[in-house]
């Protein structure tokens, strides 16, 4: 009965603990908010821009273009980008959304797979991020991906690096807090790829995730891992409901 | 034991020579200023300039400079220029516009290497230049790539 | 080619104040910077910006290292009659591009 009253109460503590989830949008100041809602400023736009130019332009003469299969993005690609990451059954397991990209080069345009973080790959993937922009997070109700979720959540929450910090210690137990002069955000990746003006342009959820990992000192995760997979997973489902804000400008 | 003293001294001629005072550089925007009127008074006011007081992040910092004028052939903006305090360069931007803005507002973004003061001085048609001044509080990223 | 997003409206009554917004991809390296090696990069910057209409200037700006990557510049000019707006970005190492778009006046 005792255990049974434990159990419920720390539930319940759990339930109460979770704090509202916030958007790095809502922590910037008003002139920066202003740069990601207006289309006309938002240097991430210009990224947008050349990747609809190459959704439309075929690889080479004998393949289609992007546009050749999947028309229009603004219809057939609405939603997709608040689903991924999705499975994949050919690699067995979770991709993102520029994995993807990569995959139709290679396997339906015979085209090489663009690098992590190149410009070409961020242009397309602001595109199609875009047509999902104001819709919610949704991760796929697919049970495959539960235990890379949970192996996702395991990261998130273990200590790495020189520095011996977690993700969880900075962005769920003192987001909100300062460190040096910046506001410590949540940490939400709903507005990848986005502009950041760190990087005075466009960057992936990778290129960021690999930069905090450096913050504290620890060997920064490879694109194709199993290990990024799992927090791209989880960090899916942290931020599940909220709305898409790609291509989002941050500080 | 006068060994010792002098190096202290050395040291301390040393170290003002790489710290470069607030005044010096104040000074400086000071003279680029004067320079750009031409030695003529600048004057405070008409000039809005629209700037963040706390900026996140000295890479990309939005402003607006806007100027109370009518904008007619007898009586418009032909300039509007920005200078900083603390950058490696006093100068901004510079803007040259006439009648046919309409409107004497300009927005960009800019740069600012830390926290510092920044001028906005505005050239009217009549010879005139007016000038608003910002105190601007720079905060850095703390995790660098 | 400079990737550029221009914002003008493709219509406007003759007198109106229109708003003329231009966004150009630049790194506007600044030539303090030092890069990965400990040298400095080498400056890259756009220093000149002007807004022709129907062949006049109406618009230009001085730029300097201080101008944020990815130029933003915002301005207005008042529509006077039908015909092309030209915006030309000029810079370091021959840098030259110009973006036109069409203005209809009634």
């Amino acid at each position: 009965m005792r255990r049974l009253l434990w159990l419920l109460l720390s539930v319940a503590l759990h339930a109460v603990a979770q704090p509202a989830r916030r958007s790095g949008f809502d922590d910037m100041s008003p002139s920066t908010q202003a740069m990601q809602r207006d289309d006309a400023q938002n240097p991430a736009m210009l990224w947008a821009q050349d990747g609809a130019a190459l959704w439309a332009r075929a690889p080479s003469p004998s393949v289609p273009a992007c546009a050749g299969c999947h028309g229009e993005a603004r219809a057939s690609m609405r939603g997709v980008a608040a689903r991924y990451p999705a499975y994949d059954e050919a690699l067995a397991r979770p991709i993102d959304l520029a994995t993807r990209i990569n995959r139709c080069r290679e396997m339906r345009q015979g085209a090489p797979r663009w690098a992590p973080d190149s410009q070409e790959l961020l242009s397309l993937e602001s595109h199609l991020a875009l047509q999902s922009r104001g819709l919610p997070v949704e991760p796929p109700a697919d049970v495959r991906l539960l235990p890379w979720r949970e192996r996702g959540e395991a990261l998130y929450r273990a200590r790495i690096g020189q520095l011996n910090l977690s993700c969880a210690q900075c962005h769920d137990e003192r987001a909100g807090l300062r460190l040096g002069g910046g506001l410590i955000p949540q940490g939400h990746a709903n507005g990848y790829p986005l502009y950041r003006l760190e990087w005075q342009g466009v960057g992936s959820l990778l290129r960021r995730i690999r930069n905090c990992m450096t913050g504290v000192r620890a060997q920064p995760l490879a694109a194709d891992s199993p290990e990024f997979a799992a927090l791209a997973t989880y960090l899916a489902w942290r931020d599940r409901g909220m709305p898409v804000e790609s291509p989002a400008v941050r500080p | 034991m006068r060994r010792r003293v002098v190096l202290q001294f050395g040291l301390a001629a040393g170290g003002l020579l790489l710290v470069r005072p607030a005044r010096a550089t104040r000074f400086e925007m000071q003279s680029a200023i004067a320079d750009y009127a031409s030695g003529a008074p600048v004057k405070p006011g008409k000039v809005m300039f629209d700037i963040p007081p706390l900026v996140e992040n000295g890479n990309g910092v939005p402003i607006t400079v806007s100027v109370d004028s009518p904008m007619t052939a007898a009586d418009h903006v032909t300039g509007i220029a920005v200078f900083n305090e603390r950058n490696p360069q006093r100068d901004v931007v510079r803007f040259t516009l006439g009648p046919r803005a309409g409107r004497a507002v300009v927005s960009t973004r800019i740069r600012l290497a830390t926290s510092q003061q920044l001028v906005a001085v505005a050239r009217l048609s009549d010879g005139t230049f007016w000038s608003q001044g910002v105190d601007v509080l720079v905060t850095l990223a703390a995790c660098l790539e | 080619m400079a990737r550029t997003l221009i914002t003008a409206p493709a219509t406007a009554k003759r007198g109106e104040v229109i708003e003329l917004r231009t966004l150009i991809a630049h790194p506007m390296e600044t030539g303090f910077r030092p890069g990965a090696d400990g040298l400095l990069l080498p400056r890259n910057l756009i220093t000149r910006f002007s807004c022709r209409y129907n062949g006049d200037l109406v618009f230009s700006a001085d730029l300097h290292a201080a101008t944020a990557a990815n130029p933003y510049i915002a301005f207005f000019t008042v529509a006077t009659e039908s015909g092309t707006l030209s915006f030309s970005w000029e810079g370091d190492h021959g840098f030259a591009q110009t973006e036109t778009v069409s203005l209809s006046v009634t």
